[in-house]
Parts: C-alpha cells; structure tokens; sequence
C-alpha cells in the first residue's frame, strides 16, 4: 500500500489489497455510479460542468487552473471530432501521486474522462503514461479492457446513445511532453516541442481539433465530485481549493510516500504524517510543489498550508504537491545543481533563451559547487534568469530560473560561502550521512 | 527487419488511432522495435516509419528525442539510475557510485562481458521508493539500498 495516510480521503477509500484496481472492486466501491446516472438521466452537458465548477477542483498537474472553467472553454455543440486527454506524464521531480492512481484506482481516471467525454461532446480520449512506470502503462490497458467488456466505454455507453472509446499512449523518457501542448505533438507522433498558443488546446488541440487536457487526479477525482456534489466537494478543502488533494512527500523524512489531505491542512500535520524528520533532524528547506516551485525556508514553511493560496502566500508553488523535504545535512548548492542539469538536460531546444539559458545555469552553479566559483557569479545567474523568463514558448524556462532565484534569495550566504572558500558549508559526509544510503552496511 | 510478432503487435498500436493519423503509432513501434532488437539501428527506425508511412527523418527524429531510446548498442541488461534531487536525498547518487564501484564501470558504459550497460537517469516518478532504478526500460526496482543492489546484481545473469 503506497498511500500511506490520509485526513478525511476520497480518492484512497478502499484501496487495500492487489485488486483494488479491478474493476470489480472499483464498482464494488461505487464506482461508474456517477456515469451511469449521468447517462441514465441524460444531464445536459451543462450542468455536469456546473457540478465541476461548483467544486472548484482546480487543476492537480501543476497550474491549478480551474477544471470547470477550462471544460466550459470547449466548443461541445460543434460538430466533428473533440479530444479529452489525460496527461499520467508524471516527470516532475518530486511528484509520484499519480502513479498510485493508476496502480490503485485506474478506473476513477476512465470514468472521469468518460463523463468529461460526455460533458464536453469528446467521443475519443487518450491517456498519455510516463514510460517508466511501464508496468502501470500495461495495467492502464488491462482496466481499459475491463471497462470496454463492461459498456462504460466504447459505443453506445449503457445504451445511451453516447459514445466514448479511450486508449492508452505510453511516454519515451521526455519531461517536457508533461507540458500539454508537447504532449499532444506526442501524441501525433512527433518529437515533443510545444506548441506557440493562442490557439489553445480547446479550439486548436489533437490534430488540429478541440481537446481538453487534465491532468490524471483531476480526472480522478470526477466521480467523487459528481457522487457527493459539487457544493460538499468544496466544503472538504477551502474556499477557492475545493476537494482533498494527493500529496507526495520525499526526501529526509522518516516515511516517504502518498498521503491524501484536505486541502488547506497545514504543511506541519502533513510532515508529522510522514513520520518526522529522518534521524530526528531538523528541517531546513522543502519544495513545496515540485522541482519547478520555488524552495521555502523552514520557518515559513512550518507555518504554511497545503492549499494554492496558502503555498502562494509562502512564496512559492502548489503545484503537483510534490513535497521535498530536505534537512540540515543538506547542501543547497548541491541540490540546485541537481535540479539545474535536469532543466538543462530536458530543455526541448526549441527556445534559444531557454536552450542556451538552461546550459548555463547548470554549468554557473556547477562550476560553484566544484570550487570554481568567481565573485560575480550570483549575479550572473541572476541576470541569465531574468533573460530567460518570459522569453520563451512554454513554462520550462521559468520552472529552471525559479529555482535558482529561490535558491541563491534564501541560502545566498551558503553560495557565498562555496565562492569564497572554494568547498561546502556542510562537510561531504554529513550530507552522505543524510541520505542514509549506507546505513546498512555501516 | 522487423519480425511477424512485432509487426502484430505495432498493427495493434496503430489501431488506437484515427486511421489517417497512423505516425501516432511510432513511439509504441520503436519500442517495440527496440524490444526486438535489443537496440534502435538507422534500419529499425527506417522499417518502423516505411510500416508507418512516414518521412524516415521523421521517425529519426522521435527516436532521438526520447531518451529511453537506445541508439548504440546495450548491454543485456541496461540498468538506469535516478539521481535526482528527491532521489538524491535518499542515497541516489551513493547508489549510483556504488553500482559504478561493484560493476567497475562509470555512467554510459558497459561491463567488459556484455551484461551491464549503466546509465544515469532522470526523475521517474516513483521519488517515493528512492533510491530507484529501472532494468531494460521495463523493470522498476525501489528503495535500493546496498543490500537491494547485490541482490539485483546477483540476478542479472
């Protein structure tokens, strides 16, 4: 069992057991009830998306758009073909929720998409799997066939007259492809660049046809919304962050893992959640929201809540509710590195401020790290980021310079001190002693 | 080139989509070549894009953009390790030095009998279970401590 607690949960109830993904235990759980009265009482498509707006859900991949917005955004009584798709393109670092959707609960992301199929006027979906997690991408299909064998999707769902068939399309190893206009490139069997907007998916999406794009728990969390209602889904989180939301905690902490929370819950309930600090050590800093988001001191952090307002207020991100814990052992510079070559690495190299600014990053903070800092070179950094955001077709180049920003504002006297005296504030087996990698064997 | 099974198994691919969009299917197919193959050659990615009616620069152009792609030879077993921040955290970085120290071999090699090509990794999605890593694209192994390494080791035969 990989969701490892949970405040008041929707989304994990009931997941114990290999089975509680079959479809038998979804149904069993209530599952497909919310499509079946959906298509049995023939709602209008209009007050589906009511219910969905009513919720507030905002969207669970990173931008925290609202769902129902964007839904009412389609052209769903134009004729022809629309697209809903999914993005399970989970690459974020710190983000691994929706793996344990699609390992525990795939049938909640089928029939979220088929009643947003519905709601939209989409016959066709597609749901675009990381590749790494391969072994959930052939599951996705098991579920698929399951549903398609019961008539929830594929023609004619329960005799409604309403069709809506739905595949599964597997990633190759890109982050960007999480971006969704690169996802859709993807889909038709490009390389993953994105795509310059306007237009925007819902006029110009999947081969040049409107297409809705959500990410894997906004889908998910559908049923719920449309079993209990819009109003009551709101009342479990807080004003403007509607619902529960998965958030997944990694780093130093004792139990690293998913855990199901109201939004709103503050970040210090969460930590205690994840069993504490490793080692009883303190807390230094944590990314609240993936990679992307900038990083939050410790003090701030303790008194922060997890909710898109409340992680705004703290200076940084909701995002993915990626939770990166990181404690004293840690090296700031060190872990900024990290995070500027994967920037650097997966840059599509479309945008030259981002190509060429993402190389630069990396090799700037590499060089301080390796005690070859120069005097100006926070400054430096500092103007290569400026130069990239904004400049650029989609959000990478911004997700690579907030960290930087963030890192060198809050620890700039720990970059000073690695240009200055050419090694690390934190000495090289503390951080080692951190990781906890050789416990075992020590 | 590309044997009856896996043009059966591509031909299932290209029916998940509209039947004037059939490029969508070249991601699956490359892998599924590669699959075969053990590798991606220029000649698999050729047969993959004349199957699929399209540019063969164009199916080049997918096969080098993703980086589970494998264009130069692998050895049987390709083991990949994440070293990102999250993984780092938790001994992702130690676990790929000690992969380096037991194999003797560094990043983007392959032991001397063919077996193990190792490589470094991006984040991939399973931060929860770090130290991770995958074996041959497919295979996902969590929280690898020495003890977990040795183990895997000693299986890939």
């Amino acid at each position: 069992m990989a969701i490892l607690g949970a405040l008041n949960p929707m989304l994990s109830v009931g997941l114990d057991g290999d089975k509680a993904w079959r479809l038998a235990d979804y149904v069993k759980r209530g599952g497909y009830s919310a499509l079946r009265r959906v298509l049995e009482q023939k709602m209008p498509q209009g007050e589906v998306i009511n219910e969905v707006k009513k919720s507030v859900l905002r969207g669970r991949g990173g931008a925290g758009f609202p769902t129902g917005l964007k839904w009412s955004f389609m052209p769903r009584s134009f004729p022809g073909d629309k697209y809903v798709v999914c993005n399970s393109d989970e690459g974020e670092p710190g983000t691994f929720k929706d793996r344990d959707i699609l390992r525990y609960n795939p049938h909640s992301v089928i029939e979220g998409m088929a009643i947003a199929g519905y709601a939209m006027g989409a016959a066709r979906g597609y749901n675009y799997i990381h590749g790494e997690v391969w072994e959930l991408y052939e599951r996705f299909e098991e579920a698929l066939d399951e549903a398609r064998a019961a008539g929830f999707i594929g023609s004619d769902l329960l005799g409604s007259g309403f069709s809506f068939d739905l595949f599964a399309h597997h990633g190759y190893g890109a982050y960007i492809c999480g971006e969704e206009t690169a996802l859709l490139e993807s889909i038709e069997g490009k390389k993953g660049q994105p795509r310059f907007k306007p237009p925007f998916p819902a006029s110009f999406g999947l081969y040049g046809k409107p297409t809705t794009i959500n990410n894997t728990e906004t889908f998910a969390s559908i049923p719920y919304i449309m079993n209990m209602g819009g109003e009551a889904y709101l009342e479990a989180g807080k004003p403007n962050n509607g619902g529960t939301k998965l958030f997944s905690v990694s780093g130093h902490v004792n139990r690293p893992g998913n855990y199901e929370i109201p939004l709103g819950t503050p970040f210090a309930t969460l930590l205690e959640m994840a069993g504490g600090m490793r080692g009883g050590r303190k807390l230094k800093a944590c990314i609240p929201g993936g990679s992307s988001a900038p990083v939050v001191p410790a003090a701030t952090m303790m008194n922060a809540t997890m909710d898109y307002d409340g992680i705004s207020k703290a200076g940084s991100m909701l995002g993915s509710g990626a939770v990166i814990v990181m404690d004293e052992t840690t090296c700031m510079v060190k872990a900024l590195e990290r995070l500027s070559f994967f920037y650097y690495e997966e840059s599509c190299g479309q945008c030259t401020p981002c190509r060429e600014g993402t190389s630069w990053l990396y090799k700037v903070v590499h060089r301080i790290e390796n005690g070859q800092g120069r005097p100006g070179d926070l400054d430096l950094l500092e103007s290569v980021t400026t130069n990239i955001m904004g400049r650029t077709i989609c959000a990478l180049g911004d997700a690579a310079s907030m960290p930087v920003q963030s890192f060198i504002k809050h620890y700039r006297d720990e970059f000073a001190y690695h240009i200055e005296h050419k090694k690390c504030l934190v000495p090289v087996d503390v951080q080692r002693a951190g990781s906890g990698f050789f416990t075992a064997t020590v | 080139m590309l044997t009856s099974e896996s043009l059966k198994r591509i031909d299932r691919e290209i029916a998940k989509y509209p039947v004037d969009q059939k490029q969508s299917a070249v991601m699956a197919a490359l892998a599924i070549a590669q699959e075969q193959q053990g590798w991606l050659s220029s000649e698999a990615i050729e047969a993959v894009a004349n199957y699929l009616g399209m540019a063969p620069v164009a199916a080049y152009e997918v096969a080098t953009f993703y980086n589970m792609y494998d264009l130069k030879p692998v050895g049987k077993y390709k083991v990949s390790v994440c070293t990102n921040l999250p993984c780092m955290l938790s001994g992702g970085v130690d676990a790929g030095e000690y992969l380096q120290k037991k194999l003797g071999i560094g990043y983007n090699e392959t032991t001397a009998d063919g077996l193990v090509t190792l490589k470094e990794s991006e984040c991939m999605g399973a931060c929860g279970d770090a130290p991770v890593m995958i074996v041959n694209n497919r295979r996902m192994c969590s929280w690898m401590n020495p003890e977990q390494i040795d183990k895997l080791l000693a299986e890939l035969k």
